[in-house]
């Protein structure tokens, strides 16, 4: 059915400055799906996270949010639409607290309750409570990635969006990050993860998506990349 | 220099400094969150001044003044942020210098169409025009505490905004990264707005509250504008708490600093500048 799709963008363009940097990718998600996107650095991931919401409006293509055209609108505007962002580099205040960066995106989700609630992050991220008064600036880098998660979270969102979640973090961190994006799908959140963890985003997505240069070059099922390995060897080497 | 007097000219550097921090308020939070130079912030005082020279006039009152005064800065203020400033988000800061001081000549102007060039007075409010008794020797005038004291409350009312409401969470989250503010689906435009309007509104205030005090006179906004760009820079741009201890800081200076070496009367409080910025290039606060 049509609205099922939480977010749909076809033949997005997107240049920076001359550079031509996405060939018409589509994109979409659907509720309750959780969709990968992979590829090797440079390669045009966080641009087409950043076109779908405004950031970089693409020169051609179209981006639906639950069936509304949002092309080329301001990213408040398309976030607000039941979106959550977890950016690359987290995007920590660091002249919030802890407490502060939960408190201040707080709002009701698409049909009107709050799932996730001040209380329900602690719970999920009990190291945040032990952190509470410290500055966005003083955590480690887990500690702030669990952050800009709960922090998402507290939007009640319907769609997460995690650029490279777990880049840069200690293994163990990096498995309770994994954990905690697991009950975020089990919540019946849909997510779209960009990571290059290959084995935890197999195990992830319902489906995956390759880019190469601004190109998909595939977009499947977790099975079909197991079955042929050689998809992954060609496009993301490994 | 006897006692009576150092205390009588403490309480003038206090009312002063307190003056500052609620002009200079608005001019580093535009600075230092919407990175936008505006030097028309001093004719936003002067229209203020002018407001209650105005509203006086017409209604015989000074809360009446204020009251209307108030709401037309804040539309004013609107006004400005969305017409103009509005445009000079994502250019240069050459770009906003020479449309903020197009404005101020814009501003100058009209105010000198709709009110001359004369320069009025504004009475002390009757209920405020005595004076209290604090030692035998010492008279001090009420008006000039009431003065310090609606800056007090306003100046620990903004405290509270900014660190205890969830608009001041994100007034300070938009100082540290505007984008991700955007990111959390918050218009950051409106935010900027807000600002820029509240901010224009305490400059008017300022101006309001001191008309009784300076008299009304074209290009008064010019010299106000210079101290608190003194005043921002010394606290780091962009810092409240800075904004306010270097608004008390240049209080002092100025109103001691004559008295004390009176050859260096008129460039003390840039002396002052000088070195703090020797000892904390970015400011006491930034
Ligand atoms: N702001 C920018 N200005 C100009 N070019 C950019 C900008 N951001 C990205 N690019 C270029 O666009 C291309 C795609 O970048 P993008 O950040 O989308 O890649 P990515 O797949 O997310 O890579 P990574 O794995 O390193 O995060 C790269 O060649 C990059 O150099
Ligand atoms: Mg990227």
């Amino acid at each position: 059915m049509e609205n099922d799709y939480i977010v749909k963008a076809e033949g997005l363009q997107v240049y920076y400055g001359a550079s031509h940097v996405l060939h018409g990718v589509d994109f979409s998600v659907k509720k309750g799906e959780t969709v990968s996107l992979m590829g090797r650095n440079g390669m045009g991931k966080t641009t087409t996270l950043r076109s779908i919401l405004g950031f970089v409006p693409p020169k051609e293509g179209k981006v639906e949010i639950f069936g509304q055209d949002m092309t080329g609108a301001r990213p408040f505007n398309v976030i607000k639409r039941h979106l959550a962002y977890v950016p690359e580099g987290r995007g920590m205040f660091h002249n919030l607290s802890v407490r502060e960066h939960l408190e201040m995106p707080a709002r009701a989700g698409m049909d009107g309750k709050r799932r996730w609630t001040f209380d329900r992050v602690m719970e999920t991220f009990p190291r945040l409570s032990e952190r509470l008064d410290n500055m966005g600036s003083q955590l480690s880098g887990g500690e702030q990635q669990m952050l800009a998660i709960g922090r998402a979270l507290m939007t009640n969102p319907e769609l997460l969006i995690l650029d490279e979640a777990t880049e840069g973090l200690a293994p163990l961190i990096r498995e309770e990050i994994w954990r905690i994006i697991q009950i975020i799908k089990n919540d019946g959140i849909s997510t779209i993860i960009v990571d290059k963890n290959i084995g935890p985003i197999l195990d992830m997505a319902d489906r995956n998506i390759i880019l190469v240069k601004g190109n998909i070059v595939f977009e499947g099922t977790s099975d079909q990349l197991r079955e042929d390995p050689e998809i992954l060897a060609r496009n993301i080497g490994v | 220099m006897d006692l009576t007097t150092i205390l009588i000219q403490l309480l003038n550097s206090v009312q002063y400094g307190l003056l500052l921090f609620l002009i200079s308020s608005g001019l580093t939070l535009v600075f230092g969150i919407m990175g936008v130079i505006n030097l028309a912030h001093g004719a936003m005082y002067m229209i203020g001044a002018y407001l209650a020279y105005a509203f006086v006039e017409w209604s015989g009152s000074f809360s009446v003044a204020l009251l209307l005064g108030i709401p037309v800065m804040l539309v004013v203020g609107i006004i400005i942020e969305r017409f103009l400033i509005d445009h000079l988000y994502k250019k240069d800061h050459l770009f906003q210098v020479l449309l903020t001081f197009g404005l101020i000549l814009i501003l100058n102007d009209l105010q000198s169409l709709i009110w001359g060039n004369d320069t009025h007075g504004v009475p002390i409010p009757e209920v405020l025009s005595g004076s209290i008794t604090l030692t035998d020797t010492m008279q001090y005038p009420v008006y000039r505490l009431t003065v310090s004291a609606i800056c007090l409350v306003l100046a620990l009312g903004m405290y509270w905004v900014i660190q205890k409401t969830r608009l001041g969470m994100t007034i300070r989250a938009g100082a540290s990264n505007r984008e991700m503010v955007e990111a959390l689906g918050i218009n950051v435009r409106t935010l900027f707005t807000i600002i820029f309007a509240a901010g224009v509104a305490l400059a008017g205030l300022g101006g309001m509250i001191s008309a009784p005090l300076s008299s009304v006179y074209p290009g008064m906004g010019d010299s106000v504008l210079i101290i608190c760009l003194v005043v921002v820079v010394i606290g780091g741009i962009g810092s409240i708490k800075g904004a306010f201890w270097g608004a008390m800081l240049i209080g002092l200076v100025s109103t001691f600093g004559p008295i004390l070496i009176p050859s260096l009367a008129s460039v003390m409080v840039y002396l002052v500048m000088a070195i703090v910025l020797l000892v904390k290039p970015r400011g006491l606060f930034a």
